[in-house]
């Protein structure tokens, strides 16, 4: 007589699903569709689609004037606003020839290591959401309230700053600013402790995130994989320490990068300790920001009908979620020729389909959130 | 009539259904996650800490079909708003939106582009407009005030015109 | 290596494909033959000394003036911490070229979003089509001659008047 189990398992037929995880999903990453084909639980494909938020800010840039296009490039990605204001800013003081200030400098790095601590909260924190831990993402945004309202102090608005302009920055940092910069930094170096203790070194946390969706050294250059996710991974590349810009070669910091404590090297706990660690850097270069700042203009004098000579080129900064590339040509008008922003999460998206076979559903969901992805940076 | 309403004693109150209806409904009402770009964020930082709207009742909900409130956080792409317009129905009635931010108002300063839809109104119907860019917490706050106050102005135990009435396939 | 080096080399062993070297601007750049260039490319990757790992950006400039759309590489190498730009020129009815996906896999979206918003076709890509506009829209937007469609879906894209004043 046959075995009724088997019996039932051989004429037993299954199929694969096909879900869409839609535009809209209870996620901070932005509008993002997965069309992911499962076997029950476990991932064949997670083919990403993307451009559900492409506001054509490449095409924009070809309309208005050079200082009226700052505005755009803060919602190129509007969690590092201060970043994409900086490289338009740079490309095209480069091809004007136009030297910044060291003050404004410094009110640069200052501005932009502030952001940085507030974008990296929100990675941080939705890392713990995702996965679901609810209250670790209310506490980054308490803390990130805090440095809305310096930002406010610093240049009138919470999220998208339109602060760093061409020459310099738009206004200067009053003393009574730094000395609350400074509260704010011996207050927030003790709070990365709670992190540490709700989230980093939590049980439940480790096992869901530690060996799950390895980024190793090659697929990190072949997909052009940069920032965080790309120090993860073992590589030690900072464009602020490679190809500094700015007063960056004044200051002393670490790069932090990936070891593999709790699992493999770049799989998704790396990627979010390094982040951890990189806030404790940028509160380092506060410190020393807010030391050496020199007085001065905030702002070169810069034309108002801004022409610079005919020319193109390509700058970098690092910003939170890796190398911003701007390619600026211009053809000596007051508009620019063609502007063309090169984001860290477009090229993390492509490798997401790779990664993500044979992983389950929820682990798809924790490789996004250990990515940083956004959507503004994937679409512009 | 008036000895015995001096002596009932204070855990009584007198008012109207409809009122009582509609400060339930205002109390509790759940928006709908839909952040589509910038204002997305200020509408997270609206539900954190310091704007907390918890307090008056509003809780994000995932879905549409648990929920009686859309505030439109952001820029609506053509891509998009076929797929606003499906969420829009699936919500159950009687509902509300809250077009947020200058994006969805009218399209704000994407006007320029060829790929963003002029305002969320052209595909559904808004009831509060909340300028800004982005609005700040306090600015949203007053918008969900304003949907408070025009759910308290509505009546919903007086017969409708017969007009509203004609059955359905007929 | 300098980029006159690297110029050197590429003219030495791809004699005649390579050519149109611009050394004293801020970022070097050199011409290369649509049919040469993911060989050269594939060189630029693996010879020893120039170990370009990384392909940075790859993009599309339209120029209508000279007839032609130029397909823009910047290529950057990690152990010798030097760039070069590589430039193709393709004709502006009909741009085709050869997909770069076997050399550096990060290109095949990036070849995407070129043929989305310029019409570049790329052979022998696996997956060429749109990526960042709906699927059924009509026409390339970034080329400078685009005409917006009057409507999309049912909507009318109708701008303001003083909005359509500012449109250049």
């Amino acid at each position: 007589m046959s075995d009724p189990v088997h019996a039932e398992s051989e004429a037993f037929h299954t199929e694969d699903m096909t879900i869409s995880m839609g535009p809209q999903h209870p996620s901070t990453h932005g509008v993002l569709r997965f069309i992911v084909k499962t076997d029950g639980e476990v991932m064949r494909e997670a083919i990403p689609d993307v451009g559900y938020l492409h506001r054509s800010i490449e095409k924009i840039g070809e309309k208005v004037t050079w200082h009226g296009y700052v505005p755009y490039t803060d919602r190129a990605d509007y969690l590092a606003a201060m970043f994409t204001n900086q490289a338009f800013c740079m490309a095209a003081e480069k091809l004007a020839g136009v030297e910044v200030t060291r003050r404004g400098e410094f009110c640069r790095v200052i501005a932009c290591e502030l952001n940085r601590i507030a974008s990296h909260l929100i990675a941080v924190g939705s890392v713990g959401q995702d996965i679901g831990a609810v209250t670790p993402f209310i506490h980054a945004l308490r803390e990130r309230e805090t440095v809305n309202n310096l930002m406010e102090e610093i240049c009138g608005a919470r999220l998208t700053y339109n602060y760093i302009r061409i020459g310099g920055v738009g206004y200067d940092i009053t003393p009574e600013t730094c000395g609350r910069i400074s509260e704010f930094l011996d207050h927030f170096e003790l709070i990365v402790d709670e992190y540490n203790r709700l989230l980093s070194y939590n049980k439940i946390f480790i096992e869901r995130l530690a060996n799950i969706a390895v980024i190793t050294r090659e697929d990190a250059f072949q997909y052009n994989i940069v920032g965080p996710n790309l120090r993860a991974s073992g590589v030690k590349w900072d464009i602020r320490r490679d190809i500094p810009y700015s007063v960056y070669p004044e200051l002393e910091f670490d790069i932090p990068v990936g070891t593999g404590e709790k699992g493999t090297l770049g799989d998704c706990y790396d990627r979010y300790i390094v982040r951890i660690r990189e806030m404790q850097e940028s509160c380092r270069i506060l410190h020393q920001c807010l030391k050496m700042l020199p007085k001065g203009p905030a702002i070169a004098k810069v034309a108002r009908k801004f022409k610079p000579p005919a020319g193109e080129i390509y700058v970098r900064v690092e910003a939170p979620r890796g190398d911003m590339g701007f390619y600026v040509v211009s053809d000596g008008s007051e508009y620019a020729y063609r502007v063309r922003i090169r984001t860290g999460s477009f090229t993390a998206m492509s490798l997401i389909n790779k990664i993500s076979r044979g992983l389950m559903v929820a682990d798809l969901i924790a490789l996004i959130a250990s990515l940083d992805v956004d959507a503004p940076e994937i679409d512009r | 009539m008036q000895p015995l309403l001096n002596s009932l004693p204070e855990t009584v109150f007198t008012t109207k259904v409809d009122d009582l209806l509609n400060w339930g409904r205002k109390s509790s009402q759940w928006y709908m996650l839909f952040g589509l770009a910038c204002c997305a964020i200020e509408l997270m930082q609206t539900g954190g800490p310091r704007a907390d709207v918890d307090r008056f009742g509003c809780v994000p909900r995932a879905t549409p079909r648990q929920s009686d409130l859309m505030i439109v956080a952001g820029t609506l792409t053509y891509k998009m708003a076929k797929r606003t317009k499906l969420l829009y129905d699936q919500m159950p009635d009687p509902k509300y939106v809250i077009s947020m931010g200058s994006c969805a108002n009218c399209g704000g300063l994407f006007q320029l582009a060829y790929s963003v839809c002029k305002g969320v109104d052209k595909i559904i119907p808004v009831d509060v407009y909340v300028p800004g860019c982005p609005p700040r917490p306090e600015a949203l706050t007053e918008g969900l005030m304003r949907i408070q106050e025009k759910m308290m102005r509505e009546r919903w135990l007086v017969r409708q015109p017969a007009a509203a009435e004609a059955p359905v396939g007929a | 290596m300098e980029a006159k080096e690297i110029y050197g080399k590429l003219e030495r062993k791809f004699a005649g494909k390579v050519s149109g070297f611009q050394g004293d601007v801020m970022d070097p750049n050199l011409r290369v033959d649509p049919q040469a260039v993911v060989e050269v490319c594939r060189y630029l990757r693996d010879e020893p000394d120039l170990k370009f790992e990384i392909l940075s950006d790859l993009t599309g400039l339209d120029l209508p003036k000279e007839n032609k759309i130029q397909v823009v590489y910047h290529i950057y190498s990690y152990s010798h911490r030097h760039q070069i730009v590589l430039k193709v020129d393709l004709p502006r009815e009909n741009p085709q070229l050869s997909t770069m996906e076997g050399v550096w896999k990060v290109a095949n979206w990036l070849e995407r979003e070129a043929f989305d918003l310029f019409g570049i076709v790329f052979e022998g890509h696996t997956d060429l089509r749109r990526i960042l506009l709906p699927e059924d829209w009509v026409g390339h937007p970034l080329r400078k001659d685009y005409v917006e469609q009057e409507e999309y879906d049912g909507i009318s894209t109708q701008r303001a008047p003083l909005v359509e004043k500012l449109l250049r």
